[in-house]
């Protein structure tokens, strides 16, 4: 279409043939020209006429100025036909020909990969009109009509008349000119009001300097130990006259201060003590016990009665309790028919798991009453019904017990650090991984037990340990505790007998306790308990044993409680085993003294401790005595001291007989349906005796925090707070805690926002309840106060001996 | 300043007195400056565990620590 010199053309197959342009046989692709002569197409034409493929181009073809006309065939359907022929002798040539060229070029210029376009000179076209000169010819402006012409002149004869020029002033003539003036025009001028200005501000700027000389501070010298004067320069100072004279002038001034001071106490907060008049004596709070959680387990306290309670002396929120049997009187006689209906055990229960006990600690019969060993919380001593005295060691359960604060859930086992490849500790590991699947908590077995011989003929009904300031020997003489450990305890049973025991060395706990378990493979122990004291199960002995007995020998006591006066501890919580100093036994039959043994001429004798004690008996009697053992000079054998004194004031058995923990001498003891408070030194007798009261009195406790209160609890399940300040005849508050009767209440100062008071009943539970704040906290001056009470009763009490005398 | 004598174990005299001159000497210094007539006689503190007095002069310097009287 663009080339006006090609006109497609269709061959059919039989023009194909006369022509031999056969397609695929003659004329391929590559070779697509052909030259056929003028002479045969016009031929052709004249044979074939209408139907020859000619005849459209006929014309063109008789035009056609050369010989050889160029059919190209035209594979690709280029320009619309398989065939096309070409007019002109030029484009005919340029069609032969540039392939050629190009073709050279081509292999000529293979590398190049640039594409040469040879230049083309733009081809003459004809113009093809599109409509816009129709748009010219309407904007063109033309005349529509013809123009008029006119021409005016003057007359012809005036034309080439002579003239004359004369001047003539202008401004003569009035009319003659037309003056245009300029002036000023009020309607053209603007009034300008406002001009835009622009301003530029520029400081004024004036360069000054001055020169200052700096001194930076620089260490001229360091001093690295403070200067002292040396002994003659001190004493020359002391002795100048300006010392003198200075000590002279000062000196007044001094004392006016210090007197100021003794008159009044500085540090006294007014405002602080205002509140607290005013909180004693405002109203009442509606609660003095809380109730803050109760403890029970269905395995082990299910019938059974709680005898001993006991806080775990560090770790917050564990309280360890044992259970005995509920006994009627008879069988409480006849202990030997009783029948061990379940394995008695002590339960740790924790804040945290009121549901699941901690540990259990095994005991091979009921307990009566255990303590922790204040100087390490991990042993514990309990005395059974039986008589006997157990140890139980916790130490590997330790970490178990103070993790059992942060999580309540689950029971983890502290076997961890002693696993290894040895069978014992497999053994141990099985054992502790079974007990941790069937979730019960780990039962740790004691670690020794006294022995049945030597020990109590009747149930233990006290254990105390013994300070751990001092220690004895069986000799009875008391000798100072080197090592800050309790070692020695003390118990008593109603078989009027008081025992003394020492622990060995052996037995404290040390850090490798778990690799000596470790070592020992070839004895069996039971798996969790450190068998450094494997030796002494059975066998163990007390020291001393005192028998107590009135002047003729044939009435005795029987303790329930006792009362040593130096029993107020300073636990101290140190982990450090100091080398024990143990004492030389000096007899034979002591299988328990272990290594290092050092004489004991080195230990001081302390005699100012006082050895004096007090038991309350099964009868009711407070029987005060002395321990301390003296060589009867008869019979050369160490003898206990016969002096003793003993008051009847209850009726029925003590059950708690307790040091105020304020006072070392003030005594509370509570038995029967009375109790009385009596301070040692004092012979006459109680200072305090309360009235009988309706119910029976069964257990108590001093508070811990105020020194005129005490806790008393009832056989219904009441507990009464008295408090010596405000009532001395009847309680100040009484509460109602169970069903069934007290039988231990053990208060406990957990942080200083938190009191305990745990209380057990008959039926099994333990209650923890939360004595509240106000209530717990002293009031100023009570303790003088009730020093002053104490010391007036005394005073009263003495008169009215020698009144009635 | 340097003790010459004194009832309390070494390190801490050495440690109130040189404390207790530099506090001496300021307290001198404010009362002087409020009134150059004035001296101080005498000064005390009291805390919530001791009360400390001193007493200065010229050349030396008397320290007092006391316990609250209860």
């Amino acid at each position: 279409i663009g080339h006006p010199e090609i006109f497609p053309l269709v061959f059919t197959t039989k023009t194909q043939e006369i022509f031999n342009c056969r397609v695929d046989e003659d004329v391929t692709e590559e070779n697509c020209f052909k030259l056929i002569k003028k002479e045969d197409i016009i031929q052709d034409l004249k044979t074939r006429a209408a139907i020859s493929d000619f005849h459209p181009v006929k014309k063109v073809v008789l035009e056609y100025p050369g010989e050889e006309l160029l059919v190209v065939f035209d594979a690709k359907f280029q320009y619309g036909q398989n065939f096309y022929f070409v007019a002109s002798e030029e484009a005919k040539e340029n069609l032969l020909k540039p392939p050629e060229t190009a073709e050279e070029k081509e292999e000529e210029n293979r590398e190049e990969t640039l594409e040469v376009h040879p230049y083309k000179p733009p081809v003459h076209k004809p113009w093809v009109s599109l409509g816009s000169e129709k748009e010219i010819e309407e904007e063109s402006v033309k005349d529509t009509v013809t123009k008029i012409k006119y021409v005016i002149s003057q007359v012809h004869r005036k034309f080439g008349a002579p003239i004359t020029f004369t001047d003539k002033n202008a401004s003569h003539v009035k009319e003659s000119y037309v003056e245009c003036t300029s002036y000023q025009d009020k309607t053209f001028s603007i009034k300008m009001l406002e001009k835009d200005v622009g301003v530029q501000m520029v400081p004024k700027v004036r360069e000054a300097s001055t020169q200052t000389k700096w001194t930076y501070p620089k260490n001229a010298a360091t001093q690295y130990f403070p200067r002292q004067l040396s002994n003659e320069e001190k004493e020359e100072s002391l002795s100048s006259e300006k010392l003198k004279e200075f000590l002279r002038s000062v000196h007044l001034r001094m004392e006016i201060a210090l007197q100021q001071n003794e008159i009044m106490n500085a540090f006294f907060d007014d405002w602080e003590a205002l509140a607290e008049d005013e909180s004693n004596s405002g109203s009442k709070p509606d609660a003095y016990l809380k109730a803050y959680q109760s403890f029970t387990d269905l395995h082990y306290l299910k019938d059974r009665t709680i005898s001993c309670v006991c806080w775990h002396p560090t770790i917050y929120g564990i309280i360890a309790v044992s259970a005995k049997e509920q006994l009627s009187f008879e069988e409480q006689v006849n202990l030997s028919d009783k029948s061990l209906m379940q394995q008695p055990v002590i339960l740790f229960l924790s804040f945290s798991d009121p549901i699941h006990p901690q540990l259990m600690l095994e005991c091979p019969e009921d307990i009566y009453c255990f303590q922790f060993c204040p100087s390490d919380p991990n042993i514990i001593a309990g005395g059974c019904i039986n008589g006997q005295v157990l140890l139980w060691d916790i130490s590997q359960h330790e970490e178990k017990l103070q993790k059992a604060k942060t999580d309540a859930d689950g029971i983890k086992v502290t076997a961890v650090n002693m696993v290894d490849a040895f069978i014992l500790n497999t053994l141990q590991y099985i054992y502790m991984y079974v007990g941790k699947n069937s979730t019960e908590p780990p039962l740790v077995r004691h670690c020794a037990v006294s022995s049945i011989q030597y020990s109590h003929i009747k149930p233990v009904t006290d254990i105390h340990w013994l300070p751990d300031y001092f220690k004895d020997n069986r000799m009875g003489a008391t000798f100072e505790n080197r090592a800050e450990i309790c070692v020695q305890l003390v118990t008593c049973s109603s078989d009027c007998s008081v025992l003394f025991w020492g622990i060995p060395a052996t037995k404290l706990p040390e850090q490798p306790s778990s690799e000596k378990v470790r070592e020992k493979e070839i004895f069996y122990t039971p798996p969790d308990v450190p068998d450094t004291s494997k030796h002494l199960d059975l066998c163990w002995k007390p020291l001393i044993k005192m028998h107590l007995c009135e002047s003729d020998p044939n009435t005795e006591y029987g303790p329930v409680r006792i009362s040593l006066r130096e029993l107020h501890y300073h636990c101290k919580t140190s982990e450090k085993v100091q080398s024990l100093n143990t004492l030389e036994v000096p007899t034979k039959d002591s299988p328990y003294t272990e290594r290092s043994t050092s004489s004991s001429k080195n230990l001081k004798l302390l005699e100012n401790i006082s050895t004096d004690i007090f038991v309350g008996t099964e009868d009711g009697e407070i029987v005060y005595s002395n321990w301390k053992m003296e060589i009867d000079s008869d019979s050369a054998k160490p003898v206990s001291q016969k002096h003793a004194e003993e008051y009847i004031t209850h009726t029925e058995t003590i059950n708690a007989l307790q040091r105020s923990p304020f006072f070392k001498d003030i005594i509370l003891s509570i038995g029967g349906r009375n109790f009385a408070i009596w301070k040692e030194g004092v012979t006459n007798g109680p200072i305090l005796q309360s009235s009988c009261s309706a119910g029976r009195y069964t257990a108590g406790h001093w508070s811990l925090t105020r020194p005129g209160v005490f806790f008393i609890g009832r056989d219904d399940g009441n507990i009464d707070i008295w408090d010596l300040l405000k009532k001395s005849h009847e309680p100040s508050h009484f509460q109602n805690i169970s069903k069934s009767m007290i039988t231990f209440i053990s208060p406990w100062i957990a942080s200083p926002k938190q009191h305990f008071l745990a209380v057990s009943d008959d039926l099994g539970v333990l209650h923890v309840l939360e004595i509240c704040q106000k209530r717990s906290h002293p009031s100023r001056n009570e303790h003088a106060n009730i020093l002053n009470y104490f010391e007036r009763e005394v005073k009263y009490l003495k008169y009215r001996e020698q009144e009635f005398q | 300043g340097i003790p010459i004598r004194t009832t309390l174990d070494n390190s801490t005299s050495v440690q109130y007195a040189g404390l207790l001159h530099q506090l001496t000497m300021k307290a001198r210094s404010t009362v002087r400056d409020i009134d150059p007539q004035n001296d101080l006689t005498f000064l005390r503190i009291r805390s919530k565990k001791h009360e400390i007095m001193v007493a200065p002069d010229k050349d030396y310097l008397l320290i007092v620590i006391q316990n609250p009287c209860e």
